[in-house]
């Protein structure tokens, strides 16, 4: 599965077939602009982590890609797969094939695991043209999910997320991703607060869940989890643009020199926000 | 936040149908006159007549409560019909002779009446405008020694169980509305069940308001000898009129000692337009006696009515005996709700439970009203009382009158309250699962009644949980 990135940048991108294009994006909460023209593109397959400070963005431009309201689109264009993603209501965004994995998964109390992922399966099938499932069929189906991120099935039974530890509710968020087989999931900070134990679990999940047709989309603000997961190309936000893009050996500069050290550079260059690549 | 929950247009009320019969209607109006008449149209022995004269009398002194918060304008009590019944004569016990357009009336709202297509392991009392058209499963009841009928046929052939019952629990002096059903019901259910039996399968009765102008009183007896079981459903429907109606029903329960009695309502009546034109006023009275170790439970989903207005009580008279009170109330656009519940401890060691749920939605206002009462008798008496409110939008209310009064230093008594706004961040995550906003709303609102829905039979869980969600429909955009 790590042959995409194995093969190198040249030559992905040469066969490069476009999932994602997000052109100029400006996004603001409130009447604080936070992304200030974002411009990256996303081919099949492939996996892109986005780094940078506390307050660049990162998380907002999750949240913008998967359509929350809290944010206010202001400028530029998304398109997913040659559609117009900004005109998407979240629920239309997932049902085409696109899963943000919370950064803080949120809590649904008296609605049983079992229950709200099987709900979301069959919504996403339906919009596939797909029938429905029904309790029975989706126990077969969760139960192999449940082994690729070692999840004892008792949580099905238990609410959505409620009196989960960190890294449980982590561990729930790339279930969810394993049963609803998403084109295009976007992990916003999936390491955070994660033990080096529950990492290995998680990071493990999402590699089984690799394919040349999936592409990936991996917040962190540290480097720690791209050791694990590892990115085809690495882009750096910082104040809402992003500042430098490069490959996998990008992050591991960064664990080095630190944030700063990009600023400064990005300051003394005087240059542009670069683009994508 | 706002800009997300905003109103919506609510889905069609699917049983707001008018069937067009042949029906007697009384002219309006309300005087001794018309309650002699009931009396006499129903064929009453004179012990009934005596006591709906007595009511009748009683509710001329007395005043239409104004202490529930809940807005109306003054009923006209003279504007309405206080009797309606389909012209077509039934057959008593003879399902086969029900007009026809009546049994199709319940079969539309999912309620097959006839043998071949009945309900499995339901038998259902089915009261159409003023009267029962039928009672099914009657024989294999019989077969037990239950008695289930409607309440007219009960004071034909069983004026002795009725005599000794009926006021037992909520006496006619008891309010106003109970005054006017005493003078005024026409029919409604009856149910005995015998000394340690325990009905094979569920009773339920079936409200159907069908007439305009009219008001439906109706009835409910259950009465559970020593040792014995029932579980009793009662739903209710109406068509969509501009005009509000009045339902104004009383229920009594008795528990004789070591019996059990479940009582559970879907109550679905027209609740009014978007507008809050139109509508059921729904002011009942329900109240249930327990004897020593008996027990009685009530459950309601309330998703119907322009105004609720009720409190299922219980009286804990015998030692050891248990109430237990689990209520969903839900208002959307103009709906106000005040409801919840009585729990009278008398007998020593008695325990009870109250866990009520009020979702509040569009402009709705839900009140939770409840009193815990404790007498001095009652050594070791126990209440727990849960109440939850949950707003969804900014323009809707909800509202909590808990009374505690313990003359006892031994008992305990605890009490529990949240309210909480329904979460745009859960919302949102339940969206990005590919989930639209109504069914996330539905779903995170049935999580917050699970522990409600949890106390339902099976098969009504689900309606009520589908009701939920066609009534909250329109309230997030």
């Amino acid at each position: 599965m790590v042959d995409v990135a194995a093969s190198g940048l040249e030559s992905s991108m040469k066969h490069k077939v476009e999932m994602l294009d997000i052109k100029g994006l400006k996004a603001s909460a409130g009447e604080k602009e936070i992304l200030r023209g974002i411009s990256l593109s996303v081919g099949k397959g492939e996996i892109h982590a986005i780094m940078g400070p506390n307050g660049s963005g990162k998380s907002t431009l999750a949240q913008v890609l998967a359509g929350n309201p809290a944010f206010e689109v202001t400028a530029g264009s998304v398109s997913f797969e040659g559609r117009d993603l900004l005109e998407m209501p979240p629920e239309a965004r997932a049902q085409a094939g696109i899963f943000l994995a919370f950064q803080y998964p949120i809590e649904i109390p008296g609605v049983s695991n079992a229950y709200f992922l099987r709900s979301a399966y069959n919504e996403v099938r339906k919009a596939r043209g797909e029938d429905e499932v029904d309790p029975m069929e989706f126990v077969g189906i969760v139960e192999d999910k449940l082994k690729l991120v070692d999840i004892d099935p008792e949580m099905l039974n238990r609410s959505v997320n409620v009196g989960f530890s960190g890294g449980e509710k982590k561990r729930n968020e790339i279930l969810q991703l394993a049963v609803l087989e998403p084109k295009l999931a976007i992990l916003d900070e999936t390491d955070s607060g994660l033990d080096i134990d529950a990492l290995h679990t998680v990071a493990d999940g999402v590699n089984k869940l690799r394919n040349r047709n999936r592409s990936f989309i991996v917040v962190t603000h540290y480097q720690r989890l791209l050791n694990y997961i590892v990115p085809d190309y690495v882009h750096v936000l910082s104040n809402g643009r992003i500042v430098k893009s490069g490959d996998k050996q990008l992050a591991l500069e960064l664990e080095e020199k630190g944030y700063d050290w990009l600023a400064e550079h990005h300051a003394r260059e005087g240059a542009p926000a670069l683009s994508g690549r | 936040m706002s800009s997300q929950i905003d109103s919506l247009i609510a889905r069609e009320y699917a049983a707001g149908f008018v069937t067009d019969i042949e029906q007697d209607t009384l002219p309006p109006g309300l005087d001794e006159d018309v309650v002699r008449e009931i009396s006499r149209l129903k064929a009453e022995p004179p012990f009934m007549l005596e006591w709906r004269l007595k009511a009748y009398r009683r509710w001329l002194t007395m005043k239409e409560p104004h202490w529930p918060n809940v807005h109306y304008d003054a009923i006209d009590y003279q504007g309405a019909s206080y009797f309606s019944a389909p012209r077509k004569k039934t057959l008593l016990g003879s399902l086969e002779d029900v007009d026809p357009e009546i049994l199709k009336t319940y079969e539309k709202l999912g309620i097959p009446l006839l043998e071949q297509k009945r309900l499995a392991g339901v038998a259902v009392d089915a009261i159409f405008d003023s009267v029962s058209v039928g009672t099914t499963m009657r024989d294999e009841l019989a077969k037990h020694g239950i008695i289930f009928c409607s309440f007219g046929e009960a004071v034909r052939d069983h004026p002795e169980l009725v005599e000794k019952y009926l006021g037992s629990v909520v006496p006619y002096s008891d309010n106003f509305f109970a005054a006017l059903n005493s003078a005024v019901f026409s029919d409604g259910s009856f149910c005995y069940v015998p000394k340690g039996v325990r009905s094979p399968m569920e009773l339920s009765t079936y409200f159907r308001i069908n007439a305009a102008d009219t008001g439906q009183f109706e009835r409910t007896l259950i009465v559970a000898d020593e040792g014995a079981y029932v579980s009793y459903l009662e739903g209710c429907t109406a068509p969509k009129r501009d005009t509000n109606q009045l339902h104004a029903a009383v229920v009594e329960l008795v528990a004789l000692k070591g019996a059990t009695v479940k009582y559970s309502t879907v109550q679905n009546w027209y609740a009014g337009d978007k507008e809050g034109r139109g509508g059921i006023y729904n002011f009942v009275t329900k109240r249930g006696k327990a004897y020593e170790n008996a027990k009685i439970s009530w459950t309601q989903v309330e998703t119907g009515s322009a105004i609720t207005w009720k409190y299922p009580s219980v009286i804990l008279q015998g030692d050891n005996s248990t109430g237990e009170f689990y209520s969903v109330a839900v208002v959307n656009n103009h709906q106000q709700a005040d409801t919840g519940t009585k729990m009278i401890h008398v007998g020593k060691n008695t325990k009870s439970t109250i866990v009520s749920k009020g979702i509040s939605a569009g402009q709705g206002n839900n009140s939770y009203r409840g009193r815990v009462f404790v007498s001095p008798r009652a050594d070791g008496a126990r209440n727990y009382t849960q109440c939850d409110s949950m707003l969804v939008g900014n323009r809707c209310g909800a509202h909590t009158f808990p009374y505690i009064e313990v003359a006892n230093k031994n008992a305990i008594v605890e009490h529990e309250a949240s309210t909480s706004k329904i979460g745009e961040d859960q919302i949102f995550y339940l969206k990005q699962r590919g989930l639209s906003a109504e069914q996330a709303v539905s779903m995170i609102v049935s999580g917050f009644c699970k522990e409600v829905f949890k106390e339902l039979p099976m098969e009504f869980a689900l309606e009520a949980q589908q009701l939920l969600g066609i009534t909250l429909e329109g309230s997030v955009g």
